[in-house]
């Protein structure tokens, strides 16, 4: 595939890791922000070709893991009402609320949908005018152009039988609350292509400088991955903190400025809550209170849901890259991809479920 | 969720006031919502999440991209290892 296999060529990933390997002369903590790009690394064996000083720690972007319980446990309760569609991304369907997940849900008879596109969800609210369409709005930067879009549409065409369930988060807060962090060990980061590709990465350079830390904005194929750390290590070594782009055919520094736009008259920034890590203020999106139409949390009235985190679980300090998946006791035990205790070995972005599916189950 | 795929535009029209395409990715074709790369045309790349083109591809950039990895592999063989690539 165009565009895919040139970034996979074996000899010059080997190459570039020949060059980091030149470059590497003492140990470093670089930290890829996307749950994507983890994968990648994982599927590869990235980690396991670089240099032995470099430690790549697994970041919190990963949409499904962070999205707070009470907020499953919301869409599970709007999806077990009579005459509702309950409509999501896939990986969404088996992620453990406080008692049950929304699998559970369509099989003890509710109808809950997986949609590729949030146009989808407007699709059946169209076809369904005397039924309830409700879409799980969730995830990062890069989903939240087309969820604005499905909110744009349903006004658009009138619909009064569309609502979204909103718990947008946002990648730059939640690098400003790594470094904020006492523990932290980060010392460069990859940021996610895709995330850029929407919002640019204008918002980098303050950060790079006020925390002495290189971020470069980083792709997926394996090529694209050894290019942002060869990149990041160049500035560690050289004591220079810069916001750079290694993803130059998706990302630019301003970004997609008429996804930006619709971002921007959809939603408004709030304070969110991450799960396994708190609430990072000013780091979520909601939809700004003239769709308030549209806002299935106020149209079921669950807003008031609350829940409990298992306490085996230690997905909150695994997206904070403090410890590994491998580090915590119920992994590959209590905690598997089949019974999952955390969202981390749920999606196909998770660190635990990556380190589960490529056999990573001992510290090497 | 954020993994986008490269895909090329086949056709481009218009539904429902949004500016859709058929886009294939290596022989599967599905329907984009094109709505955010507005200048996109037949026959150039576009990054697909969720249904919805988010970037349009930079081919130019692709190759040079390329190009300047395959350099750092061709420096290293010329001069060697301590050659220091700028």
């Amino acid at each position: 595939m165009k565009y895919v296999s040139e970034y996979r060529d074996a000899e010059l990933v080997k190459g570039v890791l020949d060059e980091i390997h030149r470059t590497v002369t003492q140990p470093w903590v670089v930290m890829e922000i996307c749950g994507g790009q983890t994968h990648s690394i994982v599927r590869y064996g990235i980690d396991q070709l670089l240099p032995s000083e470099i430690e790549l720690v697994h970041g919190p972007g990963c949409p499904v893991c962070v999205t707070p319980l009470e907020l499953i446990d919301k869409g599970i309760a709007i999806a077990s009402r009579p005459k509702v569609i309950f409509t999501s991304y896939g990986d969404m369907l088996r992620v453990p609320g406080s008692e049950r997940d929304l699998f559970s849900v369509r099989a003890t008879g509710g109808d809950v949908r997986v949609v590729y596109s949030p146009l989808d969800a407007v699709k059946l609210a169209q076809q369904n005018p005397d039924r309830e369409v409700v879409f799980f709005a969730i995830g990062f930067e890069t989903t939240a152009p087309p969820n604005a879009m499905s909110v744009s549409q349903a006004q658009a065409l009138g619909l009064d039988n569309f609502s979204v369930l909103v718990s947008h988060v946002r990648v730059p807060p939640a690098i400003y609350a790594i470094l904020g962090s006492p523990h932290n060990r980060v010392q460069g980061f990859l940021a996610a292509g895709h995330v850029c590709a929407v919002m640019g990465y204008w918002e980098y350079p303050p950060i790079a400088e006020a925390y002495d830390v290189p971020i470069v904005v980083t792709g997926f194929e394996p090529l694209d991955i050894v290019r942002g750390v060869l990149h990041v290590v160049r500035m560690l070594e050289s004591g220079e903190a810069a916001a750079e782009n290694a993803y130059t055919r998706a990302a630019t520094f301003e970004g997609n400025k008429p996804a930006q736009a619709l971002i921007e008259r959809i939603f408004e920034t709030c304070d969110r809550k991450w799960r396994g890590i708190g609430v990072i203020p000013q780091s979520g999106w909601k939809l700004r209170p003239e769709f308030a139409a549209f806002d299935a949390e106020g149209r079921f009235d669950v807003a008031d849901i609350q829940a409990e985190e298992s306490p085996l679980c230690i997905a909150g300090l695994i997206l904070q890259g403090l410890k590994k998946p491998h580090d915590c006791e119920a992994f590959a035990k209590q905690c598997t991809p089949e019974q999952p205790l955390g969202a981390t070995m749920v999606s196909s972005e998770g660190a635990c479920a990556a380190y589960y599916r490529y056999g990573r189950f001992a510290t090497e | 969720m954020c993994l986008g795929v490269p895909g090329k535009v086949k056709e481009t029209y218009e539904a429902n006031g949004l500016k859709m395409g058929k886009v294939d990715f290596g022989g599967v074709t599905r329907e984009v919502c094109l709505e955010y790369v507005p200048e996109t045309e037949v026959g150039q790349y576009v990054i697909v999440h969720v249904g919805f083109a988010i970037s349009q591809m930079s081919e130019e950039e692709a190759e040079e991209t390329l190009d300047l990895l395959r350099q750092i592999i061709d420096i290293e063989e010329e001069v060697g290892p301590e050659g220091g690539v700028a």
